[in-house]
């Protein structure tokens, strides 16, 4: 393979990695909290929904950027309010929440279907983009790219080494405890759904306005149920959510590229890896009852009342 | 399982949302519900089916009266949303998509004196025609477009399921290209979904990367057409007119239009004239259209284009003219001689130039 080809194929990859990367991360810090929000795909879809609309309308990317963020936010905070206030049962909860992303994205998207956008603005940087195959790939992507990566050492940063990510973790370990001590669990896990919202609706939005610049009908298609498993596949461990969401946007975009070369894998097979590959991270952390389950928020996914 | 369940639901609301509009419809006009595997917000099949709903509205207004059910999974829910149309006073019934031959057959059975009409299939009843387009007469004008504008002889082809019609298409597209550049070959891609934007533009770039400078594809989102806009290469689209997403790259798309056919079949159940038969429409019917040439494509090439696409619908010749062989080199058809209707629609083998294996 030539250089081209080579830098091309990175190029690819990025782009079917980062919307995993943005929505894992953003539901890594939900879970970190102990709440389960199963509503990913939902939040995905309205924040691209949201993106699209909000830069078509303004003509600018940045209020698209942002608009996702915000759209995301809110999906957050009904499922917040139901989960976390009035205690709704967190699955039921998130499942709903997907159902009401998917249908309410449509019903937003209507004005939206067959509108063509630019794509996100790329990186310049004259001399170093132009480098043969790592030039494009570090120097040319596009904003949300490299905030994904910012996320990634941010994120690690905030739950390894700063005071209120021990804060937050603890809520997810032990909310009794945590609340004994004196921490708002109720508000400090409103903050973290919160923030995965806006991940995961920047996700949406990267497919929106980046990956296919249009709006379509269920676009994410499935991406935030691999997102979900990508949590579980990584330990709820930043870093290796991002290895992880590299591996299985490289296999997403590998496989289409070895059938073009006449490889005949089946596509099943293969779109059925990332799940597979979560099914024995799951089973691995059953077994070892050190090391992996650890990381495993004690916490996550029950409900929590001050006055229990 | 989790599709399922929204689909499920969306079913279940469609359905109430038929029987609650039932008591308020004129009772003299003739009602024709319409029966869509996908959300009419694809931009592609489904929404070119609506676009003759639309067509029928509008030109029979007066007497007919229309109702469509978007995302309708092929299975038992389908059975329910049919019977409860043909139940809710629809004497009229299009059912849109291959899967749902089975249940448009069933609740037949039930109404004998609903008319129903069931797009892709095979099966037919006193009160069930079958209606389908000879979609693969434009893969053949396509596929002799793209001989002329390829350099690098490579040819992308983005698939969507392994079944005949979309074979057919990569069949009948591959013969075009190889009368005019008897070196190119076709790489097809399997995404394995109709409708996945972000899949299809992967896909569109695995195989510009590897060295494809025409894309053509069998899936109905745009995604194909802005990679190859992007990439500065050219493409073709599928089911509506894409140029939009594309000015540059898209070269024309094969469109689907309904749009008469629907008209005619309503008449014909006005005016008392409706039979049960089989209509397979190709360029000929204007079922199969091809969208405005790029103004950028070379004259003698658009020259070409018409020509082919004149002489199928004169019939002088067939997208499926031997002589031709099957990948492995066996002659499927001599010379002088051209497919059956019947081959073509249970084709299951590639012809020669196709590269990558047909998944079993």
């Amino acid at each position: 393979m030539s250089p081209d080809v080579i830098a091309a194929v990175m190029m690819s990859v990025v782009a079917a990695a980062t919307p995993l990367l943005l929505a894992a991360l953003g539901e890594l810090v939900t879970e970190k909290a102990g709440v389960l929000n199963l509503g990913v795909e939902g939040m995905m879809l309205i924040g691209a929904v949201a993106g699209f609309g909000a830069a078509m309308v303004s003509g600018s990317w940045i209020v698209g950027v942002i608009a996702a963020a915000l759209a995301g936010m809110a999906m957050a905070l009904v499922f917040a309010v139901l989960a976390l206030t009035l205690l709704a049962n967190q699955v039921a909860t998130g499942l709903a929440l997907t159902i009401l992303g998917v249908g309410l994205s449509a019903l937003i998207g209507r004005p939206f279907i067959g509108v063509p956008l630019p794509r996100l603005p790329q990186l310049y940087v004259p001399g170093l983009t132009d480098l043969p195959i790592v030039g494009r790939l570090i120097f040319g992507q596009d904003f949300l790219v490299y905030l994904s990566i910012a996320l990634v050492v941010g994120i690690w940063w905030f739950l390894e080494r700063s005071r209120a990510g021990l804060v937050l973790r603890a809520v997810g370990e032990s909310h009794d405890s945590a609340h004994a001590i004196g921490y708002p669990v109720i508000a400090i896990r409103y903050l973290a759904t919160l923030f995965g919202g806006a991940c995961c609706g920047l996700g949406g939005a990267y497919l929106s306005l980046a990956v296919t610049p249009m709006w379509a009908e269920n676009m994410v298609a499935g991406r935030g149920w691999i997102a979900l498993a990508l949590v579980v596949f990584a330990t709820w461990k930043p870093l290796r959510t991002l290895a992880g969401a590299y591996l299985f946007g490289g296999l997403a975009f590998g496989q289409l590229f070895l059938q073009g070369l006449g490889f005949s894998v089946p596509s099943q097979f293969l779109s059925m890896l990332p799940y597979v590959a979560t099914i024995v991270v799951l089973t691995l952390i059953s077994r070892d009852a050190t090391r992996i389950r650890l990381n495993t928020p004690a916490c996550l996914g029950k409900s929590y009342h001050p006055d229990h | 399982m989790f599709k399922s369940t929204i689909k499920a639901a969306a079913v279940a609301v469609a359905a109430a949302m038929i029987a609650a509009a039932a008591p308020a419809s004129a009772a003299d006009k003739l009602k024709v519900g319409f029966v869509y595997v996908g959300p009419i917000g694809d931009l592609g099949y489904s929404y070119q089916h609506d676009v003759g709903r639309l067509a029928l509205q509008k030109a029979l207004s007066d007497k007919v009266e229309t109702t469509y059910v978007e995302n309708v999974p092929e299975g038992a829910d389908a059975e329910r949303v049919i019977a409860q149309l043909a139940q809710s006073g629809h004497g009229l019934i299009f059912t849109t998509s291959f899967g749902f031959m089975n249940p448009t057959l069933k609740v037949a059975q039930r109404f004998p004196k609903v008319k129903f009409e069931h797009a892709t299939g095979y099966k037919r009843a006193n009160n069930v025609a079958t209606y389908s387009a000879r979609f693969h007469e434009g893969r053949t004008v396509i596929g002799a477009i793209a001989g002329k504008m390829t350099k690098s002889g490579k040819i992308g082809y983005i698939a969507s399921f392994p079944i005949p019609e979309v074979v057919s298409g990569i069949n009948a597209f591959t013969l075009a290209l190889k009368k005019v550049r008897p070196d190119a070959e076709v790489r097809v891609v399997w995404v394995n979904s109709w409708y996945d934007p972000g899949k299809e533009a992967a896909a569109a770039k695995a195989l510009i990367d590897q060295g494809a400078d025409v894309l053509s594809q069998h899936t109905d989102s745009p995604a194909p057409i802005q990679a190859a806009e992007e990439r500065g290469i050219y493409a073709f689209g599928q089911s509506s007119d894409m140029s939009k997403f594309g000015p540059k790259a898209h070269l024309t798309s094969i469109v689907d239009i309904w749009d008469g056919y629907y008209i005619n079949r309503a008449q014909a159940v006005l005016d008392g004239k409706w039979k049960s038969e089989d209509t397979w429409g190709g360029l000929d019917s204007g079922m199969v259209v091809l969208s405005p040439y790029n103004p950028g494509m070379p004259k003698d090439v658009a020259a070409m284009a018409d020509q082919i696409k004149n002489d199928l619908i004169a019939h002088k010749i067939t997208s499926f003219d031997g002589p031709f062989n099957d990948r492995s080199g066996k002659q499927v058809i001599p010379a002088g001689q051209h497919l059956s209707d019947e081959k073509i629609l249970t084709m299951n083998y590639f012809v020669e130039g196709v590269v990558g294996d047909l998944p079993k």
